[in-house]
């Protein structure tokens, strides 16, 4: 497998890094930078780490010439896991950043360690901290208990002083969203089975409404809509599918309207990506444009209650007119 | 009989991990409501919760027990965060009840 990480490591080029990736020989893993300048997201780092996770350190290694810019992938981690020592010499002073390095959560505990005690690293205002911690919660909940992956969760986390945003980005290795989906819905694709994933009141789990008694199918139609309030981009990707929540425009004002289908929303898709065997989910979080997590959770829970209205409708008996 | 349920001794300040949701409500929630018991659920310093947590917590109550639990469970001490996600959760759970006959 070879990955290429760009100097456009950012989520709205997402879909130009997975059909880049090359992920034949999924024994070995090659990992080389632009030779300029390398910038990755979070989601860029944790499908690298997940993968490298995947083939052993022993098999993965990082190639080629890494620019100065490079260091961030030492900082982050990234050359923990493969078999390449980090050319890179920095004091700890040079260490304190607000981020997150990436990390493995394999268990519920590891998980609510991790939000108690690594989430303060961002260095967030309560209000904003209550937000990535939603989000955290509920994406590594959901691989933790759907994806079935043996490494567990790859989280990774970033906040942008200059943007004031904060990027997310968690990955694993598990049976992908297409098989999660399988067994209630029998998706066509991957894609169809992104969609049906980000479609709430749906939960791979059961075809009945409500769910079940774990699962009500409103995980990643929560994040995405966080994402698309705070006016930024989401992304998710399994299989040779990709679907990319675009930013909505800040010229529009008022609090962006929500949909329940995805297709409604501004977006970029495809079917023809790498063949990703796993999922990743990746958020931006504009702090500027977060309201107040209440008006956001109230926005929320109006679309989720009014698409299972929907749904409820589309199955309602029709006279039979003769 | 009142009974009390004090989430932050479980969880800590942000409600997350369903196992604990599913515990409480397997070992407490569904029993008390069984006997008829009132249960006041207390988020006292309990600064956030995923609708997921919530949803684990009480749907299964809702769902097989309907206006028994309406009636006799309360929340007690949530915030406004916390309000509107188990709001969020009683008006699909209601939506849903009536979409499957239930």
């Amino acid at each position: 497998m070879k990955i290429f990480l760009s100097n456009r490591g950012n989520l709205r080029n997402f879909k130009s890094f997975t059909e880049s990736l090359d992920l034949s020989n999924p024994k070995k893993l090659e990992i080389s930078t632009h030779d300029k300048w390398v910038t990755v997201h979070p989601a860029n780092l944790v499908l690298t780490a997940a993968l490298a996770m995947k083939v052993g350190k022993e098999n993965a290694k990082i190639v080629g010439k890494v620019p100065d810019t490079g260091r961030y992938l030492d900082r982050m981690g990234l050359y923990k896991l493969t078999r390449t020592p980090s050319p890179f010499v920095y004091s700890k002073k040079e260490e304190a950043g607000r981020f997150v390095p990436i990390k493995v959560i394999r268990s519920p505990q590891d998980q609510s360690r991790f939000i108690t005690d690594v989430i303060p690293l961002l260095h967030l205002s309560e209000k904003n901290a209550t937000v990535v911690k939603y989000v955290i919660g509920e994406l590594v909940r959901n691989v933790l208990e759907h994806s079935f992956a043996e490494d567990g969760a790859i989280v990774a986390a970033q906040y942008y002083k200059r943007a004031n945003r904060v990027s997310v980005g968690i990955c694993d290795t598990g049976i992908g969203i297409w098989r999660s989906m399988w067994d209630n819905w029998r998706p066509k694709n991957d894609l169809e089975a992104l969609k049906l994933a980000l479609t709430p009141g749906i939960t791979g789990t059961t075809r009945r409404e409500g769910g079940t008694s774990e699962n009500a199918g409103a995980g990643l139609f929560f994040i995405k809509s966080i994402a698309k309030i705070s006016r930024s981009y989401f992304v998710i990707y399994s299989g040779p599918a990709e679907y990319t929540l675009l930013k909505y425009d800040k010229r529009v004002s008022g609090m962006p309207r929500l949909y329940g289908n995805p297709n409604r929303d501004h977006h970029n898709e495809t079917n023809t990506s790498a063949k990703f065997q796993g999922t990743l989910v990746a958020v931006d979080i504009s702090l500027d444009e977060t309201p107040e997590f209440n008006d956001l959770l109230t926005s929320i829970g109006e679309v989720y209650h009014q698409a299972i209205r929907e749904r409820k409708k589309e199955r309602y008996r029709r006279p039979k007119f003769i | 009989m009142k009974r009390i349920i004090k989430i932050q001794r479980l969880t800590g300040d942000f409600a997350e991990n369903k196992d604990i949701a599913k515990k409480l409500r397997i070992e407490k929630i569904m029993p008390f409501l069984l006997k008829g018991d009132e249960i006041i659920i207390d988020f006292k310093e309990v600064d956030g919760v995923t609708q997921s947590f919530i949803h684990a917590l009480i749907s299964d109550p809702i769902r097989e027990f309907k206006e028994i639990a309406f009636d006799k469970l309360y929340y007690k001490n949530a915030n406004k965060d916390v309000k509107e996600i188990i709001s969020i959760v009683y008006r699909y759970m209601q939506e849903s009840l009536d979409n499957n006959g239930e």
